[in-house]
Protein backbone atom coordinates (compact mmCIF):
# COMPACT_ATOMS: atom_id res chain seq x y z
CA UNK A 1 0.00 0.00 0.00
CA UNK A 2 1.37 3.50 -0.80
CA UNK A 3 2.18 5.47 2.35
CA UNK A 4 1.48 8.85 0.73
CA UNK A 5 -0.90 10.93 2.87
CA UNK A 6 -3.20 12.29 0.21
CA UNK A 7 -6.32 14.27 1.10
CA UNK A 8 -9.42 12.12 0.91
CA UNK A 9 -12.28 13.07 -1.34
CA UNK A 10 -14.74 14.55 -0.48
CA UNK A 11 -12.59 16.87 1.64
CA UNK A 12 -15.25 17.14 4.32
CA UNK A 13 -13.39 19.68 6.47
CA UNK A 14 -13.76 22.34 3.77
CA UNK A 15 -16.77 20.88 1.95
CA UNK A 16 -19.79 23.19 1.86
CA UNK A 17 -22.83 21.21 3.09
CA UNK A 18 -25.41 20.61 0.36
CA UNK A 19 -28.91 19.20 0.57
CA UNK A 20 -27.99 16.50 -1.96
CA UNK A 21 -24.97 15.12 -0.07
CA UNK A 22 -26.68 15.60 3.29
CA UNK A 23 -29.75 13.60 2.28
CA UNK A 24 -27.51 10.95 0.72
CA UNK A 25 -25.44 10.29 3.83
CA UNK A 26 -28.60 10.39 5.96
CA UNK A 27 -29.99 7.57 3.80
CA UNK A 28 -27.03 5.46 4.87
CA UNK A 29 -27.30 6.56 8.49
CA UNK A 30 -31.00 5.64 8.62
CA UNK A 31 -30.23 2.35 6.87
CA UNK A 32 -27.62 1.40 9.46
CA UNK A 33 -29.90 2.64 12.28
CA UNK A 34 -32.78 0.53 10.97
CA UNK A 35 -30.47 -2.48 10.75
CA UNK A 36 -29.69 -1.95 14.44
CA UNK A 37 -33.44 -1.57 14.94
CA UNK A 38 -33.89 -5.17 13.81
CA UNK A 39 -32.46 -6.05 17.24
CA UNK A 40 -35.52 -4.42 18.79
CA UNK A 41 -37.86 -6.16 16.33
CA UNK A 42 -36.22 -9.49 17.10
CA UNK A 43 -36.44 -8.89 20.87
CA UNK A 44 -40.14 -8.03 20.51
CA UNK A 45 -40.96 -11.19 18.49
CA UNK A 46 -38.72 -13.54 20.48
CA UNK A 47 -40.09 -12.23 23.79
CA UNK A 48 -43.53 -13.34 22.61
CA UNK A 49 -42.11 -16.79 21.86
CA UNK A 50 -40.83 -16.91 25.46
CA UNK A 51 -44.32 -16.28 26.80
CA UNK A 52 -46.69 -13.68 28.31
CA UNK A 53 -44.29 -12.34 31.00
CA UNK A 54 -41.40 -11.72 28.62
CA UNK A 55 -43.75 -10.15 26.06
CA UNK A 56 -45.24 -7.88 28.74
CA UNK A 57 -41.70 -6.73 29.65
CA UNK A 58 -40.94 -5.90 26.01
CA UNK A 59 -44.25 -4.08 25.56
CA UNK A 60 -43.68 -2.17 28.81
CA UNK A 61 -40.27 -1.01 27.56
CA UNK A 62 -41.72 0.08 24.21
CA UNK A 63 -44.45 1.97 26.06
CA UNK A 64 -42.00 3.71 28.40
CA UNK A 65 -40.73 7.22 27.66
CA UNK A 66 -37.42 5.95 26.28
CA UNK A 67 -39.22 3.25 24.28
CA UNK A 68 -41.59 5.84 22.82
CA UNK A 69 -38.69 8.11 21.83
CA UNK A 70 -36.92 5.17 20.19
CA UNK A 71 -40.09 4.27 18.28
CA UNK A 72 -40.53 7.88 17.10
CA UNK A 73 -36.96 7.79 15.83
CA UNK A 74 -37.44 4.51 14.02
CA UNK A 75 -40.76 5.71 12.58
CA UNK A 76 -39.02 8.70 11.02
CA UNK A 77 -36.09 6.52 9.90
CA UNK A 78 -38.49 4.08 8.20
CA UNK A 79 -40.37 6.80 6.33
CA UNK A 80 -37.18 8.68 5.43
CA UNK A 81 -35.44 5.57 4.13
CA UNK A 82 -38.62 4.48 2.32
CA UNK A 83 -39.19 7.85 0.62
CA UNK A 84 -35.54 8.36 -0.28
CA UNK A 85 -35.43 4.75 -1.46
CA UNK A 86 -38.29 5.47 -3.87
CA UNK A 87 -36.30 8.54 -4.98
CA UNK A 88 -33.37 6.22 -5.67
CA UNK A 89 -35.62 3.87 -7.66
CA UNK A 90 -36.81 6.82 -9.77
CA UNK A 91 -33.17 7.72 -10.45
CA UNK A 92 -32.66 4.12 -11.55
CA UNK A 93 -35.26 4.81 -14.24
CA UNK A 94 -33.24 7.87 -15.22
CA UNK A 95 -35.67 10.41 -13.79
CA UNK A 96 -34.80 13.59 -11.94
CA UNK A 97 -31.04 13.98 -12.27
CA UNK A 98 -31.07 17.78 -12.85
CA UNK A 99 -29.82 19.72 -9.83
CA UNK A 100 -33.12 21.60 -9.44
CA UNK A 101 -35.08 18.32 -9.62
CA UNK A 102 -32.75 16.76 -7.05
CA UNK A 103 -33.34 19.62 -4.62
CA UNK A 104 -37.09 19.58 -5.25
CA UNK A 105 -37.49 15.79 -4.85
CA UNK A 106 -35.32 15.97 -1.75
CA UNK A 107 -37.59 18.56 -0.14
CA UNK A 108 -40.74 16.65 -1.19
CA UNK A 109 -39.27 13.46 0.26
CA UNK A 110 -38.34 15.15 3.54
CA UNK A 111 -41.82 16.68 3.80
CA UNK A 112 -43.41 13.28 3.17
CA UNK A 113 -41.26 11.63 5.84
CA UNK A 114 -42.08 14.37 8.36
CA UNK A 115 -45.83 14.32 7.66
CA UNK A 116 -46.02 10.50 7.60
CA UNK A 117 -44.16 10.34 10.92
CA UNK A 118 -46.52 12.91 12.43
CA UNK A 119 -49.62 11.09 11.14
CA UNK A 120 -48.27 7.80 12.51
CA UNK A 121 -47.60 9.36 15.92
CA UNK A 122 -51.07 10.94 16.06
CA UNK A 123 -52.68 7.64 15.02
CA UNK A 124 -50.56 5.74 17.53
CA UNK A 125 -51.37 8.00 20.46
CA UNK A 126 -55.07 8.24 19.70
CA UNK A 127 -55.40 4.45 19.29
CA UNK A 128 -53.28 3.66 22.34
CA UNK A 129 -55.48 5.93 24.42
CA UNK A 130 -53.01 8.80 24.72
CA UNK A 131 -50.59 7.15 27.13
CA UNK B 1 -7.03 -5.21 -29.78
CA UNK B 2 -10.09 -6.24 -27.83
CA UNK B 3 -11.42 -9.52 -29.19
CA UNK B 4 -14.33 -9.86 -26.77
CA UNK B 5 -17.66 -8.30 -27.65
CA UNK B 6 -19.09 -5.49 -25.53
CA UNK B 7 -21.81 -7.84 -24.32
CA UNK B 8 -19.27 -10.51 -23.43
CA UNK B 9 -17.36 -8.06 -21.27
CA UNK B 10 -20.44 -6.66 -19.59
CA UNK B 11 -22.17 -9.96 -18.92
CA UNK B 12 -21.53 -11.74 -15.66
CA UNK B 13 -18.51 -10.51 -13.77
CA UNK B 14 -17.69 -6.86 -13.35
CA UNK B 15 -14.83 -5.41 -11.34
CA UNK B 16 -16.52 -6.64 -8.15
CA UNK B 17 -16.54 -10.19 -9.58
CA UNK B 18 -20.22 -10.64 -8.97
CA UNK B 19 -21.93 -8.83 -11.81
CA UNK B 20 -25.08 -6.86 -11.13
CA UNK B 21 -26.69 -9.45 -8.86
CA UNK B 22 -26.18 -7.39 -5.72
CA UNK B 23 -27.54 -4.22 -7.31
CA UNK B 24 -30.62 -6.02 -8.61
CA UNK B 25 -31.32 -7.81 -5.32
CA UNK B 26 -31.13 -4.49 -3.48
CA UNK B 27 -33.72 -2.95 -5.85
CA UNK B 28 -36.04 -5.97 -5.83
CA UNK B 29 -36.05 -6.13 -2.02
CA UNK B 30 -36.50 -2.33 -1.84
CA UNK B 31 -39.62 -2.51 -4.03
CA UNK B 32 -41.02 -5.38 -1.96
CA UNK B 33 -40.34 -3.47 1.25
CA UNK B 34 -42.43 -0.44 0.23
CA UNK B 35 -45.82 -2.13 0.86
CA UNK B 36 -44.43 -4.43 3.58
CA UNK B 37 -42.95 -1.55 5.61
CA UNK B 38 -46.16 0.49 5.36
CA UNK B 39 -48.17 -2.57 6.41
CA UNK B 40 -45.84 -3.12 9.36
CA UNK B 41 -46.12 0.47 10.58
CA UNK B 42 -49.93 0.17 10.50
CA UNK B 43 -49.78 -3.23 12.23
CA UNK B 44 -47.40 -1.90 14.88
CA UNK B 45 -49.78 0.99 15.61
CA UNK B 46 -52.64 -1.46 16.14
CA UNK B 47 -50.45 -3.52 18.51
CA UNK B 48 -49.26 -0.65 20.72
CA UNK B 49 -49.61 -1.75 24.33
CA UNK B 50 -51.22 -5.06 23.33
CA UNK B 51 -51.03 -7.92 25.83
CA UNK B 52 -49.74 -11.38 24.95
CA UNK B 53 -53.17 -12.86 24.14
CA UNK B 54 -53.98 -10.03 21.72
CA UNK B 55 -50.59 -10.35 20.03
CA UNK B 56 -50.81 -14.14 19.80
CA UNK B 57 -54.31 -13.92 18.30
CA UNK B 58 -53.07 -11.29 15.83
CA UNK B 59 -50.06 -13.28 14.63
CA UNK B 60 -52.16 -16.48 14.76
CA UNK B 61 -54.05 -15.16 11.74
CA UNK B 62 -52.55 -16.70 8.60
CA UNK B 63 -52.37 -13.41 6.68
CA UNK B 64 -50.58 -11.59 9.50
CA UNK B 65 -48.12 -14.45 10.04
CA UNK B 66 -47.44 -14.61 6.30
CA UNK B 67 -46.87 -10.86 5.91
CA UNK B 68 -44.71 -10.80 9.05
CA UNK B 69 -42.59 -13.69 7.74
CA UNK B 70 -42.27 -12.02 4.33
CA UNK B 71 -41.31 -8.74 5.99
CA UNK B 72 -38.64 -10.45 8.10
CA UNK B 73 -37.10 -12.33 5.16
CA UNK B 74 -37.04 -9.35 2.80
CA UNK B 75 -36.04 -6.85 5.51
CA UNK B 76 -33.04 -8.86 6.71
CA UNK B 77 -31.93 -9.61 3.15
CA UNK B 78 -32.15 -5.91 2.26
CA UNK B 79 -30.37 -4.91 5.50
CA UNK B 80 -27.61 -7.40 4.74
CA UNK B 81 -27.13 -6.05 1.20
CA UNK B 82 -27.05 -2.47 2.48
CA UNK B 83 -24.68 -3.18 5.36
CA UNK B 84 -22.39 -5.00 2.93
CA UNK B 85 -22.08 -1.87 0.78
CA UNK B 86 -21.50 0.37 3.80
CA UNK B 87 -18.88 -1.98 5.25
CA UNK B 88 -17.09 -2.34 1.91
CA UNK B 89 -16.96 1.47 1.67
CA UNK B 90 -15.70 2.28 5.16
CA UNK B 91 -13.76 -0.72 6.48
CA UNK B 92 -10.23 -0.77 5.09
CA UNK B 93 -7.86 -3.68 5.15
CA UNK B 94 -8.70 -7.08 3.71
CA UNK B 95 -8.75 -9.03 7.00
CA UNK B 96 -10.82 -6.41 8.82
CA UNK B 97 -13.22 -6.19 5.88
CA UNK B 98 -13.80 -9.94 5.63
CA UNK B 99 -14.13 -10.26 9.42
CA UNK B 100 -16.68 -7.45 9.67
CA UNK B 101 -18.67 -8.79 6.72
CA UNK B 102 -18.77 -12.25 8.24
CA UNK B 103 -19.82 -11.04 11.71
CA UNK B 104 -22.60 -8.85 10.31
CA UNK B 105 -23.75 -11.59 7.95
CA UNK B 106 -23.89 -14.22 10.70
CA UNK B 107 -25.60 -11.84 13.12
CA UNK B 108 -28.28 -10.78 10.65
CA UNK B 109 -28.90 -14.38 9.60
CA UNK B 110 -29.28 -15.45 13.23
CA UNK B 111 -31.66 -12.57 13.93
CA UNK B 112 -33.74 -13.39 10.84
CA UNK B 113 -34.09 -17.05 11.80
CA UNK B 114 -34.93 -16.05 15.40
CA UNK B 115 -37.73 -13.81 14.12
CA UNK B 116 -39.10 -16.52 11.82
CA UNK B 117 -39.04 -19.16 14.57
CA UNK B 118 -40.74 -16.76 16.99
CA UNK B 119 -43.46 -15.99 14.44
CA UNK B 120 -44.18 -19.68 13.88
CA UNK B 121 -44.11 -20.58 17.58
CA UNK B 122 -46.44 -17.78 18.68
CA UNK B 123 -48.72 -18.23 15.67
CA UNK B 124 -49.18 -21.90 16.54
CA UNK B 125 -50.18 -20.96 20.11
CA UNK B 126 -52.42 -18.07 19.06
Amino acid sequence: MPATERPLSPHIQIYRPQITSGLSIFHRITGVALTLGTLLLTWWLVSAAYGPEAFATAQAFLGSLIGQLVLWGFTFAVFYHLANGVRHLLWDFGWGFELEQLRFSGIVMLAFAAVATLVTLIAGYSLAGGQ
Amino acid sequence: MELRSSLGRARGLGSAKEGIGHWWAQRVTAIALVPLAIWFVLAAISLLGADYATFAAWIGTFGNALLMALLVIVLFYHAHLGMQVVIEDYVSGHAALITTLLIVRFALFALAVSCLLAIVLVALKG
